[in-house]
């Protein structure tokens, strides 16, 4: 039926919407990685003589890896790793109190995006720590946090002000020898966030971060540590949305996450990086390496994300079910359009018993990308009574992209189950057209599809994400129909 | 309010509407019977704008304007409802948003704001007392796991909600037992007013007994072939569709 080609090539084909570079002045590190770069990002951002060894360690461990993985289902040209700008921050450094203070180029920009800081402090309490590229501009709430006993600063004010916390976790999820691109970013990260929930303290606002690519030809990396004490609770947001560029753009962040005894982790990411444009030139690559460990009994860590950004993501948000009983769930979205290309999916690895472990995802894939599902569920021989559900399916739109599903199994104890489901199906032009007689427009039609067909990863996301994150999905394959 | 003249429509090339001519003023019934094949849902779609079927000549008014050159929501915004033969299912997709997305659209399209969730809601009470709909139907995704009974009654529930000009009921009676028909067929009959008209196709008079016509108009392969009152569809009753087929078979075969 080659109309129902038309509609969907019509609304597939969109371009980025928040393709615009803002122009603040930025203090760059000279090209190329060399241990003279580390030396220049260290000095930069005055950190103590242990961080810096431990950047340098980790360069060295770089260059014994001869190439970044391929194993991925990925396409692209290689990387020129001395092509790259490995740190990028605004030259003034402000310390501000209000939002009069904020530079207005960067209000501006966050009006464009429709997250203007005033709006985000007005909303019902929640903290933001901007990252603009590299250095946090602006830190919010973080004097009623500390009421509580809650950090939640820039991963830099971490090293400076809590220098024995950072030093106990770094790296003890994701070692700095994990991956190519986790080493990379072990021994060039920026900044990030940093989050410490003392014993028994519930986070009473959900803390998030919004990150934002702003330097031509600046690799990314981010960092962040969110480390949850026993019986502690915190529901952490990130949410992105990159300039419009020509050229491929690195991003390689390191998420860490820790939970002791009985404490519960949410982390939710919206994910909407500059994917190129429709003939596929351009967008961010996302090589990121996310990972958490239950470490305590009767811990939980859920990751959920909404993917609709980046050319190439490449991302497993993992968890490392160490403690009895503890609980690890992954509920993914991902949308790729045009010549987009993901490689998402997740680990899950029980070691304690009777671990639990439950795995959501969504593919939707339109255009001429390509979208896969990568899971791992893995279970340990003293891991007894452990149980997996996963349900992996795909939605594809048009009959040029391609969907893929790459479930591993291993098991070394009889008594665990673990379950695997898995669909693929189509936006069908008789659903669009039972919407067009009730009034919607194909566009409107093909977003509440799509939004109906990812409500179960949607539910998971808190509030005030979700309503963000249904219009993203409906504007990521919005075109010009109508 | 439609004025159709001489509509022909193929699909893939192969004629199905060879010339229809119907005319259809407010405050009217009609019932468009015929045999399997005829044409009749093939009519339907064509006026809720299924762009599957090429329109091949003729023409098709609605209000004086051209319908053919309207897409299909403008359509529907402007007053013309299909109630579905078969409802397509929307998972995960809650029945009550759909509806308030669905009628705020047309109020949009018709100048009105858009209703707020507590005047929604307050609409959905009354209507649902109209038409015995369960309460637990608008909670579920749009036709996820609907028995046919309960798919055709959201149907005309939703029909209820949106008060359509034009209300043409495809095949509304097939897979239905006795008491989800006299459900449905109350809901249409409390919906009629001297401002709307309703046309309903089906294959069997049973419906007729419940709704009844101001006029009967038998298809038969792709043309209007006999028009009449209701007396025409128990005619049709009594002796079938054979009749039909003698009589106008060889007519439309030279």
């Amino acid at each position: 039926m080659s109309n129902e080609r038309e509609i969907i090539q019509e609304v597939t084909d969109r371009e980025y919407k928040y393709g615009f570079v803002t122009e603040i002045e930025s203090e760059l590190a000279p090209k190329g990685l060399t241990e003279d770069t580390i030396h220049f990002i260290s000095n930069k951002k005055n950190e103590p003589e242990w961080l810096l060894e431990w950047r340098l360690k980790a360069f060295r461990h770089w260059q014994t890896l001869k190439e970044a993985p391929k194993w991925a289902h990925v396409k692209y040209s290689e990387i020129d790793f001395q092509d790259i700008i490995y740190y990028a921050a605004p030259k003034k450094k402000p310390e501000l109190e209000s939002l009069d203070e904020v530079d207005p180029e960067l209000l501006k920009m966050y009006d464009k995006l429709g997250i203007s800081l005033d709006e985000q402090k007005k909303l019902s309490g929640v903290a933001v720590d901007v990252v603009m590229d590299s250095v946090s501009v602006k830190t919010t709430f973080t004097k009623k946090l500390k009421e509580l006993g809650i950090i939640f600063c820039s991963f830099s004010d971490a090293v400076h002000e809590y220098p024995e916390l950072v030093k106990q976790y770094l790296g003890t999820v994701v070692p700095y020898t994990d991956n190519f691109y986790a080493t990379l970013n072990s021994a060039v990260f920026s900044d990030g966030s940093f989050c410490y929930i003392p014993k028994g303290v519930r986070c009473p606002m959900e803390l998030s971060t919004y990150f934002r690519i702003n330097e031509a030809n600046t690799g990314q990396f981010e960092r962040t540590l969110l480390i949850a004490d026993e019986d502690a609770y915190v529901s952490y947001l990130e949410g992105c949305t990159a300039p419009m560029r020509d050229e491929n753009q690195l991003h390689a962040a390191v998420v860490e996450l820790v939970a002791h005894k009985g404490a519960e982790i949410k982390y939710s990411t919206v994910q909407n990086w500059y994917p190129g444009n429709k003939d596929g030139i351009g967008g961010i690559y996302n090589f990121v390496t996310k990972r958490g460990i239950c470490k305590g009994d009767y811990s939980k860590i859920s990751w959920t994300q909404v993917e609709t950004g980046s050319a190439i993501t490449w991302k497993y948000p993992s968890v490392i079910l160490l403690g009895d009983h503890s609980v690890g769930e992954f509920y993914s979205v991902a949308v790729t359009n045009n010549y987009q290309q993901a490689d998402t999916g997740t680990k899950m690895l029980h070691i304690g018993k009777n671990t639990m472990s439950t795995i959501i995802s969504k593919g939707i894939s339109g255009g001429f990308s390509n979208n896969s599902y990568r899971g791992l569920v893995r279970i340990g021989k003293n891991a007894h009574n452990a149980r997996n559900f996963s349900q992996c399916d795909s939605l594809l739109l048009g009959d040029r992209c391609g969907a893929h599903t790459f479930p591993y199994i291993e098991t070394s104890n009889k008594s665990a189950v673990v379950e695997h489901e898995a669909t693929t199906s189509k936006v069908g032009e008789d659903q669009i057209f039972y919407c067009n007689q009730r009034g919607l427009d194909t566009e409107q039609a093909i977003g509440l599809i799509v939004n109906g067909y990812c409500k179960e990863v949607m539910k998971q996301l808190p509030m005030e994400f979700a309503v963000e994150a249904q219009k993203l999905l409906s504007i990521s394959l919005e075109g010009s129909v109508g | 309010m439609l004025v159709v003249k001489d509509l022909k429509a193929s699909v893939d090339s192969t004629k199905i509407l060879k010339g229809i001519n119907l005319e259809v003023k407010a405050g009217e019934v009609h019932a468009i019977m015929g045999p399997n094949g005829s044409g009749k849902s093939t009519f339907a779609s064509v006026l809720a704008g299924r762009e599957e079927y090429e329109i091949t000549g003729g023409s098709a008014t609605f209000y004086g304007e051209d319908l053919l050159d309207l897409s299909p929501e403008d359509r529907a915004r402007k007053g013309l409802f299909l109630a579905f033969q078969y409802p397509i299912e929307i998972p995960g997709v809650n029945t009550t948003n759909f509806l308030r997305t669905s009628l705020n659209e047309v109020r949009k399209f018709n100048g009105q704001e858009p209703l707020n969730g507590a005047d929604f809601l307050k609409l959905m009470k009354e209507k649902m007392k109209v038409i015995e709909i369960d309460k637990s139907l608008t909670k579920r995704s749009v036709n996820e796991g609907f028995s046919g009974g309960e798919k055709k009654k959201s149907e005309i529930f939703q029909m209820a909600m949106l008060e359509p000009k034009l209300c043409i009921l495809d095949e509304t009676d097939s897979g239905l037992d006795i008491d989800a028909l006299r459900v449905v067929a109350d809901g249409v009959n409390r919906l009629r007013n001297k401002d709307n008209a309703t046309v309903i196709i089906t294959h069997y008079q049973r419906l007729l007994d419940y709704i009844v016509p101001d006029f009967v108009h038998i298809i038969y392969d792709g043309r209007i072939v006999k028009s009449g009152d209701k007396s025409l569809a128990l005619t049709l009753e009594e002796r079938g569709y054979d009749w039909i087929k003698e009589e106008f078979g060889e007519m439309t075969e030279a």
